[in-house]
């Protein structure tokens, strides 16, 4: 009797929370909001919940109000991957936004595509999406984009022969790929490819090899802490080559790590660092300046391209809803069809044949001067 | 520039990397010769002055050689109250069992830091200015010079200590023979207190001066402290000229590797180093094959 009476009660829960989530839609979130990628994860996150939590605050969509599930994956692929098959049985998500890496999207991909559920990473590395997967879109700019405005400012200059300097791990063996890959096309030749370990402390001697080469510019590619290591070897070494970072370092905390050793350097960025002075014809202006001041009423910080990338993943699926997809394929079917979306990392233009969506417009490049970010013209 | 340039600032960038390999791998012996447990915490005391100079600085406003003062100090009683809570309540001392709790409280001392003061990296400031000081052909920053100084200092510092004080002796004694030491009337755990609280000022002090140019974060402990066992590993775990030669030696062919050869081996030059040492000369470069104690 026991058993039956246990037996009803487990099946009128079931029923019942099936029947709530008739006003809910599940929304699945990966972040690694610990682990060595927090620095993406955490403004992720905080990102996603703060435009989700707006969304409901007006009354949801079309009456339905926003439930996001957000999972740890701690920057491991296999805890991304178990997270993401609980997402799509337990939590009956009808989108998946994130991983914040690029190994741990490469380790989910599969699961989406297996499953049919739409997952839109917030990686930046461009196999996610090349060649395209039917139900992965991305957020995050591509490396390539990043590479090509460095190489068109070179090109203008006549500078022809660059030094690479990239760290070894995801971020910089990706650029280093596009660096290459990228190089010919664009009049350019790569004389020096040096690399450095993610915990390097010191660069001098690889720095030393490039000062006697015949490098015209120097091009690092990395996140922090290393390439404000390199900002100031390269100061004490007295090289007075230009100095190219990523956007890998594109938040105030480099220029806070690198001090004046930053002074002059420039990096192609997304849009959000130099919100305000971007003109008023710019259409993301609108995206942007809303992000950065809701962020810091929120979170007391900056708002970074980081979060911008969940914040753009929300809003894509915000607006794939509203155009009236309510199942997992109705909803990838009109992320696809998203067209002229000015999000934060860029205007937004998937295709079938693209879901990265964003031309090299969506970075713009910037100078270090004076400890604040200028636009180079 | 020509090749003799180059080698030149090679030599200049690996010895005072060296340096600070030296001053953390002192630590590593110290412990060693009084307890033979390989301290693997040691690394996380070297990151704990960095941070725990930050948190002076920045929260409670304090002048900078105050601010150093005040995290040597705390460091140091990090290490002595890691020796009273993990070390000395144990029953049956076995080796591994005592390798292992260092290796556990490495990972809490890690862990407590990063909850605590978070997981982002920190600047800290040159001691004396950050403009490049030139060497002949190479450049070198004032902070370099402050390294060579602060480490020739300390192990001169540890030199005359063991040498001279009767402290000193007898923690060379327990180092000989810990049985024989505690027979003739030394306090063999006092003893090994001492070199807990040694080498965490050493570690700590290593941590400090080489922030400004290698930043601080809670996690920057592993790498400095593998690298400061490798010199202690090359000079065969002498507290003296042995390890500071061995971190010197470790930091130049790092240095030369990465330049001559390629930055992608860097790493990898000083682990195949430790590796040769300990399967052919356990007894580290400079130290006579040692006879078994009975």
């Amino acid at each position: 009797m026991k058993r039956i009476l246990l037996l009803i009660t487990l099946l009128t829960l079931t029923a019942g929370s099936a029947f709530a989530a008739q006003d809910t839609i599940n929304i699945g979130a990966l972040f690694s909001v610990t682990g060595p990628p927090s620095f993406l994860g955490e403004p992720e996150r905080n990102s996603a919940n703060m435009v989700v939590d707006e969304i409901n605050a007006k009354g949801g969509i079309k009456g339905k109000k926003l439930k996001l599930i957000v999972h740890d994956t701690q920057g491991d692929p296999t805890k991304a991957v178990q997270a993401a098959n609980r997402l799509i049985k337990e939590d009956k998500v009808v989108a998946i936004i994130g991983p914040s890496t690029t190994g741990e999207t490469m380790a989910v991909l599969p699961v989406a595509e297996k499953e049919g559920i739409p997952l839109i990473s917030c990686a930046a590395g461009s196999k996610i999406t090349d060649p395209v997967k039917k139900w992965v879109f991305k957020t995050a700019q591509n490396d390539g984009l990043a590479v090509g405005k460095i190489y068109e400012y070179l090109a203008k200059k006549k500078l022809t022969k660059v030094a690479i300097l990239t760290v070894s791990d995801g971020f910089g063996s990706s650029g280093r790929e596009q660096l290459k890959a990228n190089a010919e096309k664009m009049g350019i030749q790569v004389v020096i490819d040096e690399t450095y370990g993610p915990k390097d402390t010191d660069m001098t001697s690889q720095l030393t090899k490039i000062r006697g080469s015949q490098a015209q510019a120097l091009i690092c590619w990395g996140t922090n802490p290393g390439p404000a290591i390199i900002a100031k070897n390269v100061k004490q070494l007295g090289i007075k080559l230009p100095l190219f970072m990523s956007h890998g370092v594109s938040s105030k905390k480099f220029i806070e790590l690198a001090g004046d050793a930053a002074e002059g350097i420039m990096l192609p960025s997304g849009k959000v660092i130099v919100s305000d002075v971007l003109p008023g014809s710019d259409k993301q202006k609108k995206s942007l300046l809303a992000f950065v001041k809701d962020y810091k009423k929120h979170f007391k910080a900056e708002g970074d391209h980081f979060g911008g990338h969940a914040w753009d993943a929300v809003m894509l699926l915000k607006g794939a809803i509203e155009r009236g997809a309510v199942t997992p394929a109705a909803i990838r079917d009109q992320l696809e069809k998203t067209n002229h979306f000015a999000g934060i990392g860029g205007v937004f233009n998937f295709s079938a044949a693209d879901h990265a969506g964003l031309s090299k417009d969506a970075f713009v490049l910037v100078e270090i001067k004076n400890r604040d970010w200028a636009l180079v013209k | 520039m020509d090749i003799a340039d180059q080698i030149a600032q090679y030599l200049v960038s690996g010895l005072s990397t060296g340096a600070i390999y030296a001053l953390i791998g002192i630590g590593f012996a110290i412990i060693y010769n009084s307890t033979e447990i390989i301290n693997f915490a040691q690394g996380e005391l070297v990151m704990l002055g960095g941070m725990f100079t930050l948190f002076f600085l920045n929260s409670l406003q304090m002048p900078l050689p105050l601010a150093i003062f005040c995290a040597v100090a705390s460091s140091t009683a990090v290490g002595v109250l890691f020796e009273r809570l993990t070390i000395r309540p144990l029953k049956s001392p076995t080796p591994l069992a005592l390798i292992i709790i260092t290796i556990g409280g490495s990972i809490l001392i890690r862990g407590l830091t990063m909850l605590i003061g978070g997981k982002d990296t920190h600047a800290l400031p040159a001691f004396s200015g950050s403009e490049p000081i030139m060497i002949g052909t190479a450049t070198i920053l004032p902070q370099h010079l402050w390294i060579f100084a602060l480490t020739a200092l300390a192990i001169a510092a540890n030199k005359i200590f063991f040498q001279y004080t009767i402290t000193g002796k007898a923690m060379r004694a327990c180092a000989v023979n810990r049985r024989a030491a505690g027979l003739v009337g030394i306090d063999v755990k006092r003893m090994v207190f001492f070199s807990f609280a040694i080498s965490s000022s050493l570690g700590s002090l290593a941590g400090i001066i080489v922030a400004p140019l290698t930043m601080t974060s809670y996690d920057v402990g592993i790498m400095l402290g593998l690298k400061g066992f490798c010199a202690a590993i090359i000079g065969g775990l002498s507290g003296g000229l042995g390890t500071v030669l061995g971190g010197l030696i470790l930091g130049v062919l790092e240095s030369l590797g990465a330049g001559l050869i390629s930055s992608g081996y860097k790493d990898a030059i000083a682990f195949i180093i430790l590796l040769l040492i300990l399967f052919i000369r356990p007894q580290g470069l400079f130290g006579k094959a040692q006879t078994e104690r009975v």
